[in-house]
């Protein structure tokens, strides 16, 4: 019996791992991995997924990185950071990538940056809002895209303190993103106007929010305003709850990421009005480059493009760029060839900043409206995230000091 | 005043509707003693049945046919499961049902997504039910009211049910005393499948009743299933009407607390289930399970500890595992670290579960305690004392938390183990100045002699090979025949002089001290923590490990864990769909391998030394 298991607890192990192997590199291609919640966020991830692969062929078609074809191997990290960082051993190690992008969530986004930087590998962080992935936790090999909790909170403060509100109530989910815009929110508007008094907060646990309870509590504190932090189905909740209730009635609402159309969509026909909000209004922008995108997007997949897929596309184009120009897949000269760096992008050119490593993109900030039974933004701008980011001088003493 | 009694009636709308989902996991495990860990699957795809037919059917006649043909079409799908899937296993140890819905519900988890796409999905209000009733001057949605009435409705039609009609009294029979039941005569199969049927109908109306509140998406099973699981346990195994009053307590105190400690929500359920159980160890109103008349049946064969021929064998595998860096690349290596990590770990729980008969759902909080143990040491110290640290964070863990829970047995300590495991997660979660919050910690990197793969693989071999081969010298130490058993026949053990609860105690803190080492190589391995390592699933996780291998066996934590950790890593690394890859294989392993992998083996062994007219030699 101990035999028969000591046997077999080898041959497990030996058969299991055997076919994992040394790492086999061709020298024709250019890998980059890429690590994302396939499995937990698919609504967000497919979207995204759509958008690297029309990058993807564009990149190819136009002969790839200084002649070389470019090619994406994708994992999915199970919405774990454990699984993320294995996902990401296999793909440096195993699968032989020059750099690692993607990750969502801003928890598995911080447990690969940490890994890029300790492996000495380039990581572009797509989606994972945390400021502290180029802040407090940032490092040499880690760039990241999208803009952080900072800057929307940025873009989001700048409206609300056009608002005669005085008093301001608060709801967001009880995890780090929530807690940081929160945060964030109240300095910058209580810094424009001193006036504004906080006279709420509910911190619903994400995913589980008793949205009668919390409607209530909130109402009970007599806001004039109220900013709101959840999304997906807690935000669905939080609507129906509220619009029944009258939360909202007569009350201005921000919120952050709700006119995304990942988010928007869902709510239909209850979508609620006026509500100042960042997102993507990919039917009504009208930055040049977009079109162009748009148009493809559409041709290749018969579908809207949502942000996600604004995310995946400009992901790859930065790889891809930043491939081209270092004309090296050596991790240090791919990160002195990243700082600075100018991309295009279907909202305009960004840049990659040298002092934090992150980018200008920017998101749209407008007013939610109810157009054919379906949401939609109105009075809506594009926010360049160069205008609300601190100053690069003033970002080195946010990092690590080492 | 007006918004306290509106807060009050918000608090009763909740609990309506956290009773209506819970109250067919009360009846299931009252009955069958299954934790039906696919409650909430069920209750989600009773959600997204409705979607669909609500999409066809409309009016209010239509809106609530929706409703209950959901509610029966999963019905027939959870008798259908319970058929072919359940029954085979009936006979095997509790835990293997536990673990067959676990699979069922990653299945349905994939299947939802793959049937209805990824977009959260919002169904239509009820018909004549959209809009708010006045109450003392606050508008309170009038479909919240009905809520707030199908709640008892449905109360008072399950108590009729159970004490007004003959299948009610065999419900009931079959509650109290299994055995006795079927040794009168009652067709078990059929009272079986009924009830369960019966409870998923329950389940499926409950999540087909959020429908006009909520957006059906794929994550809606995890977000109940562990409320459900406490209300039920709070009020005690078995008792619907407990489970109201549970639901009614919980919901009420979160509608309040959040008034006060806004943050509350995160962790009160669970503060309030391990306050309940420690005072009252079977739930508000639930009876002290029936002393089973059978010695467990657990032991499939005598355990004996390695052979001479069994340690050549072992020490054969071991120069073997310490060959690997020779011919494995790096990530074959890191895979390798991983998977020997978990080995200690179920190896850990195995010492609760197959040695002691402790079911525990909360041994992630003792390996999450060793990470975060030698993470925070980190700072401070080296590599070295943060593995020394890390253990001794989780003995520390295991020795107050252990004394609390091996007051308590069967269900009812698992589900204590599984309230201090996630009391522990929110904190780890909320205490951001110490633990980072859900940011973790980060640069938990090994010393520079223990930091190339190959290093860190014989580091973490020798430390598991020595964790293993002490499990085992306890196992076959007078201690560990006590602990045995204490498992196999507490009554007689007890009588000749072993203190159980001292005897068990000393296990439960054990284990949580090798878990805690275990967590701490996992710390090194990953470079960072975060309160993942705490948490459900990861307990979970081990808990598979452990059955799949065998808990009758001595090497069954060993084994199911190098086997279930490496079809996962391969699985995840394959496949968008992995949930539905695991669930199914935990499926067909489950059924095909009731005593586990390695108990099927010995079986099989044994069989055929015994047609060959041998004596059976472990």
């Amino acid at each position: 019996m101990k035999t028969l298991s000591a046997i077999l607890a080898s041959v497990t192990l030996a058969t299991a791992l055997s076919g994992l192997g040394r790492p086999v590199f061709a020298d024709d291609t250019i890998k980059i991995g890429d690590i994302n919640s396939y499995s937990g966020l698919p609504a967000f991830t497919e979207p995204y997924r759509k958008g690297w692969q029309l990058a993807l062929d564009e990149v190819n078609a136009s002969g790839g990185i200084n002649g070389k074809k470019l090619e994406v191997v994708s994992k999915d990290d199970g919405g774990k950071p454990a699984d993320a960082v294995t996902a990401a051993n296999e793909l440096v190690a195993n699968d032989g990538v020059v750099m690692l992008v993607g990750t969502f969530f801003s928890n598995i986004g911080l447990a690969v940056s940490d890994f890029a930087n300790q492996k000495k590998t380039f990581f572009l962080a797509s989606e994972p809002l945390t400021d502290a992935i180029t802040w407090s936790k940032g490092n040499r090999y880690t760039f990241r895209l999208r803009p952080p909790n900072y800057v929307q909170a940025a873009m989001l403060a700048e409206e609300a303190a056009k608002l005669p509100a005085k008093k301001w109530a608060t709801i967001a989910p009880n995890y780090e993103y929530g807690q940081s815009a929160v945060a964030v929110f109240k300095k910058l508007l209580s810094a424009k106007r001193p006036d504004i008094e906080w006279v709420g907060e509910q911190w619903p646990p994400q995913g589980k929010i008793d949205a009668g309870a919390v409607v209530a509590a909130i109402a009970e504190t007599q806001p004039d305003a109220i900013l709101n932090v959840t999304f997906g189905p807690d935000l669905v909740k939080l609507v129906r709850e509220g619009n029944t209730r009258g939360l909202f009635k007569d009350r201005a609402v921000v919120s952050f990421l709700t006119g995304e159309p990942e988010y928007l969509d869902p709510l239909k026909d209850e979508t609620p009005e006026g509500w100042i909000v960042t997102g993507y209004p990919w039917d009504a922008v009208t930055i040049p480059e977009h079109a162009a995108f748009l148009k493809a997007y559409q041709a290749k997949y018969n579908d809207y493009p949502r942000l996600g897929s604004v995310v995946g596309y400009a992901t790859l184009k930065s790889a891809a760029a930043i491939l081209a120009k270092a004309k090296s897949t050596d991790s240090e000269k791919l990160v002195d060839a990243a700082e600075g760096i100018r991309i295009d992008t279907p909202f305009g050119k960004i840049i990659f900043r040298k002092a934090d490593h992150q980018s200008t993109l920017g998101t749209f900030v407008g007013k939610t409206v109810l157009k054919n039974g379906k949401g939609a933004l109105t009075d809506v701008s594009y926010r360049d995230g160069a205008k609300y980011l601190p100053p690069e001088s003033e970002v080195s003493a946010l990092r690590p000091q080492n | 005043m007006a918004f306290v009694f509106n807060q009050f009636v918000t608090g009763l709308a909740s609990a309506s509707s956290l009773f209506l989902a819970a109250c067919g996991l009360s009846i299931i495990f009252g009955v069958s003693r299954i934790v039906n860990f696919s409650h909430g699957a069920f209750y989600m795809l009773g959600a997204y049945i409705a979607f669909t037919l609500s999409q066809y059917l409309s009016g209010a006649v239509g809106f609530w046919s929706a409703i209950v043909l959901a509610s029966v079409f999963a019905a027939a799908l959870g008798a259908a499961v319970e058929i072919t899937l359940l029954r085979r296993i009936y006979g095997a140890h509790e835990l293997l049902q536990l673990l067959l819905t676990f699979g069922v519900t990653l299945v349905v988890e994939d299947a939802v997504v793959l049937i209805w796409g990824p977009s959260d999905l919002l169904g239509p209000r009820a018909p004549g039910l959209k809009g708010a009733l006045n109450l003392f001057g606050q508008p309170f949605p009038t479909y919240d009211l009905l809520l707030i009435a199908l709640g008892p409705l449905t109360l008072i039609a399950i108590q009729l049910l159970l004490r007004r009609t003959h299948w009610g009294v065999l419900v009931r029979a079959a509650t109290q005393d299994r055995e006795m039941i079927a040794a009168l005569g009652v067709n078990q199969k059929w009272l079986f499948t009924s009830v369960f049927a019966i409870g998923i109908f329950l389940a499926a109306f409950g999540g087909a009743l959020e429908l006009p509140r909520e957006a059906v998406s794929h994550t809606m099973d995890l977000q109940i299933i562990t409320e459900v699981l406490v209300v039920v346990v709070i009020g005690g195994l078995g008792n619907v009407l407990g489970t109201f009053l549970a639901a009614v307590i919980v919901s009420e105190l979160n509608a309040f607390g959040i008034l006060i400690f806004p943050k509350i929500s995160l962790v009160l359920v669970f503060l309030i289930m391990a306050l309940v159980l420690v005072v009252r160890p079977w739930g508000l109103l639930g009876q002290p399970e029936a002393a089973s008349r059978t010695a467990s049946g657990l032991q499939v064969m005598r355990w004996s500890p390695l052979s001479p021929r069994g340690r050549l064998l072992a020490a054969v595998v071991i120069a073997a595992a310490a060959l690997m860096p020779l011919v494995g690349g790096n990530y074959s290596l890191t895979v390798a670290t991983e998977v020997l990590i978990f080995m200690l770990f179920a190896a850990s729980l195995h010492l609760l579960v197959g040695a002691g008969g402790l079911v525990s759902f909360g041994h992630a909080a003792y390996f999450g305690l060793g990470a975060y143990g030698a993470a925070l040491a980190l700072k401070h110290f080296g590599m070295a004392t943060s593995l020394v640290a890390g253990p001794l964070a989780g003995f520390a863990g295991a020795l107050l938390f252990g004394w609390f829970c091996v007051r308590l047995s069967g269900v009812y300590f698992a589900m204590l183990t599984l309230a201090f495991a996630q009391i522990l997660w929110s904190v780890a979660f909320q205490w951001t100045e110490v633990t980072g919050g859900d940011n973790g910690l980060i640069g938990i990197w090994p010393s520079a002699w223990a930091a190339s793969a190959a290093h860190f693989y014989w580091l973490t071999l020798v430390l598991v090979v020595i964790g293993i081969a002490l499990l085992r010298v306890i196992l076959f130490s007078p201690f560990g025949y006590a602990l045995r058993a204490l498992r196999d026949n507490e009554l007689r053990a007890e009588a000749i002089g072993l203190s159980r609860h001292r005897i068990q105690w000393i296990a439960f803190t054990v284990a949580g001290a090798f878990a805690a080492l275990a967590g701490a190589l996992h710390a090194f391995l990953k470079g960072s923590v975060f309160p993942d390592d705490l948490g459900i699933p990861l307990s979970i996780d081990a808990l598979a490990m452990v059955l799949l291998g065998g808990a009758g066996t001595v090497s069954g934590g060993v084994i199911g864990a190098a086997l279930y950790k490496t079809l996962s890593i391969w699985v995840v690394s394959e496949t968008d769909y992995s949930k539905l890859a695991i669930g199914l294989l935990i499926i067909v392993l489950v059924s095909a391998f009731p005593q586990g992998v390695l108990g099927a083996l010995a079986a099989w062994r044994g069989r055929r030394a015994a047609e060959h007219g041998k004596g059976v030699s472990p």
